[in-house]
């Protein structure tokens, strides 16, 4: 079980098998079993990765594989994991299952729905495996079609807009990326004038560091498109709130992910030196995202706009471990970006289930959930609290390691990102305690709510998945950190080498 | 010497003895009915297909008027896959038709003036296969007997195709004059950079950005395409537009090769132009066939950008581009044939709602879109790419920003007609659609091309290998 190709060929034979479904029940059971054989197989690999890395394998990267695939240009089919990918591939794996079960009740063209979701499930799976570039561009773009279709077909809201300023943006992320692909690319030797794609010998080649300086913007701001980077975060408010839940899910626990997977691995790993340079200028956009996101969730009246808001500011979080430069920043933004995923998959998976009962999403006019639908309403205060950073959650032990290690920065400039960084949690705190109390909490507002029924067992299923992920990483989070801290210290090492040059 | 003559020009000959063919079984008159003549046809050309495959010889003929290697076979390869795609997409047209055999006479004609176009070793052979391959074109374009816009487009067509070869002409005359030969292999060693020569080289390039249709020379295109049949306007869009880019590859590239500078200069200005002012008219048309003529001559932009790298990386590139462009905007306008014969609707605002009520129609006009806008998991996405890492290679990041940043307008406009299939709704939508079978196997072929040709690289790998062997 340690054949990645494995994680793309079953999404891809459940989304095959979907579409020669007869009825909606078969399709649904379908793409369930195939998401959680996936749970299970990832899961499997996950075990056989702790226990190669406990026997003494110090390898970068884990089970590769490697095909030439266009032999002419150097395209490789190369793959391989390492602690962060391995991470990032279960969170796929739970999100997945949980979307899927979601969306239990999606009646309206059911076949295209499982078929795209799972669609782009495979793009993020390849893409967290893939270690050429080529090829990781090519599962980064797979998504960009499902997205569209989700979000228009079975969206809400204005969602013609939503769906295409998503994807336009995105594609804008996508052509940033590929740009700085290509100068990468051509900025490579491997001898004879050939270039290459792959990732680890990029790391190695001394690309100068003024070619660094012109290609690492691209490639930066290219993935920070995905992960909602300020000033590019305004598809993030629009899309999330317009998706069908299950899209919101995928998008904000999975496709935002790819973006801060791949300014991580891409562009600071490949480009030590500029990152340096431009480390202030995420810091300060980081910092704003943060700050920014946070005060314009308090001003929203619309569930989903508010935890699409709020995203923008948690992910302000990864882009500030990222930006900070220090192996523990690095842990952290990790670390954030497993627990975001979770959790505001979560959170929307809650929006949507008590969206789907009361048919709006307005804070004005809900109220007193946990008295008519007590499951639900404890999800979403468990995940609100996860957001706002409860001790004993997620949330806690990611943006604590973030802060930990933006404080070892011991300048001016940056402690003071950090304290203002720290500060927006309190504005967290605002917006999450009224939202649940209005509406979780409180006196019904309305009387049609005394009806509603409580959770299923497939929401049921999907909730506490994803409750017990959050709660292994806030209660034990030293297994996840020591999954990632070998990795960390790899991208460090890269900046150091380049820093003293050699 | 004897049997030498028969492999080099198998393309030729063979599609020589097709017409034959065809042409005898239209004076025999046996064939009443038109569906019997229509599969006969599709049969011959597929055997046309297949012949490019046996007995690829590689030598030159008539004194060095004709040449040909495998990769110039490989090439006709794909223009006659092409053509029976189209022929296949056509049946239903055709089958109420009533000059069916003149249409595969015409038709073929304008193949076999490609095939000298491209194996021309002469500018004079080359002009006569210039020739051959557009004024039947023009009747082509007026097949749509009943219809005025079909007799607009025909005379549009072949007044600015008459134009654009004399513009040629004086071009060729101007290069005959300086150097005294019109020989292709004598021709490169004796161009320097004299002005006269300049001059040749531009009134030449523009010769062939008319037939290309690359901005500001594109003006015919959108009127064109929109008059025609839409067999035709697949046929000038897909055939015709590989064809003229083969021979650019082959003749003009090797031609100017004493002029790199100013070459990549005129290049560098036409790629620009053509992306964008084809990506910008694209967005605000209604007709689908005027969409599709603006979409490809952005797209003819990306060709171009392949081509100015100038090296084996962009040939393949550009080689391997357009047999993805065959399939892909062959899939757009099979679907687009059969709307336009069964519903009579040509506008992309007809298509609201098409998806609720022909899905498998709407699926594969949606691919075809998304390879023709290059996103994966579609052959496109491989097309293109490959174009604009070779247009890179060349070290010009303006180029390709501009180019890579059109990308996300052809997103827009593709995903515009996307939306107005699936998403927008629709009092009186398009009624189901039952092609015949052969039409909709000329649709399936275009989606497993599609699908497929992307993932498999060993295509590439060989047009890299045949582009390696020609100098």
């Amino acid at each position: 079980m340690t054949n990645l190709t494995i994680l793309i060929i079953v999404p891809l034979l459940t989304a095959i098998a979907v579409l020669f479904c007869k009825n909606t029940a078969q399709i649904k059971w379908t793409s369930f079993i195939g998401s959680l054989i996936q749970l299970v197989i990832a899961t499997t690999m996950f075990f056989a990765y702790i226990a190669e890395r406990a026997s003494g394998n110090t390898a970068q990267m884990l089970f590769q594989q490697r095909y030439s695939w266009y032999k002419a240009l150097n395209i490789e089919y190369f793959i391989g994991v390492d602690g962060i990918s391995m991470v990032m591939i279960m969170l796929t794996a739970c999100v997945v299952v949980a979307g899927i079960l979601i969306s239990w009740r999606v009646e309206t063209l059911s076949k295209e729905f499982f078929f795209l979701l799972l669609l782009l499930s495979v793009g993020a799976y390849g893409f967290f495996i893939s270690l050429d570039l080529f090829t990781m561009f090519f599962f980064l773009e797979v998504a960009v079609i499902p997205k569209f279709l989700l979000i228009a077909i079975w969206g809400s809201g204005k969602k013609e807009y939503s769906a295409m300023k998503l994807a336009l943006m995105l594609m804008g992320g996508s052509v940033f990326v590929l740009i700085g692909l290509l100068a990468t690319y051509f900025a490579t030797d491997t001898g004879g004038g050939a270039h290459t794609w792959d990732l680890l010998q990029i790391a190695h080649a001394h690309i100068s560091l003024q070619t660094q300086m012109y290609i690492f913007p691209f490639l930066f701001v290219g993935f920070g498109v995905f992960t909602a980077l300020f000033p590019f975060h305004t598809w993030v408010p629009d899309g999330h709130s317009s998706a069908p839940t299950a899209a919101s899910m995928f998008l904000a626990g999975i496709s935002m992910k790819l973006g801060g997977y791949g300014a991580l691995r891409v562009a600071v790993y490949l480009m030590p030196e500029a990152a340096q340079q431009y480390s202030w200028v995420i810091v300060l956009l980081a910092t704003i995202a943060i700050i920014y996101g946070s005060f314009a969730t308090l001003m929203q009246k619309d569930l989903k706009y508010m935890n699409a808001y709020s995203s923008v500011s948690h992910c302000g979080f990864i882009l500030l471990g990222i930006g900070m430069l220090t192996k523990t920043a690095i842990i952290g933004a990790v670390m954030q970006m497993v627990s975001h995923g979770v959790m505001t998959a979560l959170f929307f998976g809650a929006i949507g289930m008590i969206y789907e009962r009361t048919h709006t999403r307005q804070l004005s006019e809900l109220g007193g959930l946990l008295k008519v639908l007590p499951f639900i309403g404890t999800v979403y205060v468990i995940t609100g609290l996860c957001s706002l950073g409860l001790p004993g959650l997620s949330g806690f032990v990611a943006e604590m390691t973030v802060f930990v290690g933006s404080w070892q920065r011991n300048d001016m400039f940056h402690r003071v990102a950090t304290i203002l960084a720290a500060a927006s949690i309190v504005v967290t705190a605002v917006y999450i305690l009224r939202a649940a109390g209005k509406a979780v909490m409180g006196p019904i507002v309305n009387e049609h709510f005394e009806h509603l029924k409580d959770a299923t067992w497939n929401e049921k299923f999907a909730s506490v998945l994803l409750i017990l992920a959050i709660l292994a990483i806030g209660i034990a989070p030293f297994w996840l950190y020591n999954l990632i801290a070998p990795d960390a210290q790899l991208i460090m090492e890269n900046i150091a080498r380049s820093v003293t040059g050699i | 010497m004897s049997t030498d003559i028969f492999l080099f020009m198998k393309s030729e000959l063979s599609l020589t003895l097709i017409i034959f063919i065809l042409l005898i079984l239209k004076v025999w008159d046996g064939i009443k009915d038109n569906s019997t003549y229509l599969h006969i046809a599709n049969f011959l050309l597929l055997l046309n297909f297949a012949v490019g495959f046996i007995y690829t010889n590689e030598g030159v003929l008539f004194n060095g008027m004709f040449h040909t290697t495998t990769l110039l076979v490989f090439e006709k390869s794909i223009l006659n896959l092409g053509t029976l795609l189209i022929s296949l997409q056509a049946f239903d047209w055709l089958k109420t038709h009533k000059h069916v055999p003149e249409f595969y006479i015409l038709l073929l004609t304008t193949l076999m003036g490609m095939f000298f176009m491209i194996s021309s070793g002469n500018f004079l052979m080359f002009y006569l296969g210039l020739e051959l391959a557009s004024i039947p074109l023009a009747a082509l374009a007026n097949f749509d007997l009943e219809k005025l816009k079909s007799s607009e487009a025909a005379v549009k067509m072949i007044l600015l195709s008459a134009f654009s070869s004399c513009i040629m002409l004086f071009g060729i005359s101007l290069l005959y004059g300086s150097t005294g030969t019109l020989s292709f292999a004598e021709l490169p060693a004796l161009i320097a950079a004299g002005h006269l020569q300049l001059l040749a080289l531009i009134f030449i390039f523009v010769g062939f950005a008319f037939k290309l249709s690359s901005v500001p020379f594109h003006l015919w295109t959108a009127d064109v395409y929109e008059g025609s049949p839409v067999a035709i306007t697949s046929y000038l869009s897909v055939i015709s537009k590989a064809a003229i880019v083969f021979v650019f590859i082959s003749v003009l590239g090797p031609l100017f090769l004493n002029l790199p500078g100013t070459w990549y200069n005129i290049l560098f200005l036409s790629i620009i132009l053509t992306i964008t002012v084809g990506n910008l008219f694209a967005i605000r048309q209604d007709n689908i066939k005027r969409f599709l003529a603006f979409s490809s001559i952005a797209q003819a932009g990306y060709i171009l950008l392949g081509l100015s790298a100038g090296n084996q990386m962009g040939t393949t590139a550009t080689i391997y581009f357009l047999l993805v462009y065959v399939f892909s905007n062959l899939g757009a306008f099979g679907v687009i044939g059969l709307v336009s014969y069964y519903a009579d609707k040509e506008n992309i605002s007809d298509y609201k709602g098409f998806y609720k009520t022909n899905p498998m129609l709407g699926w594969i006009l949606a691919i075809a879109l998304f390879s023709l806008a290059g996103v994966p998991p579609t052959a496109g996405f491989f097309g293109k790419m490959f174009l604009v890492t070779a247009g890179a290679s060349r070290g010009n990041y303006i180029l390709v920003i501009i180019a890579a940043l059109n990308m996300i307008v052809s997103l827009y406009y593709y995903l515009r007609v996307v939306k107005a299939m699936f998403v927008d709704p629709n009092e009186s939508p398009i009624p189901k659609i039952t092609g015949s079978v052969t039409a909709r196997l000329g649709l399936i072929i275009c989606m497993i091309g599609v699908v497929v040709i992307g993932f498999a690289s060993c295509i590439y790998n060989y047009i890299h290998s045949l582009t390696g062997l020609t100098p």
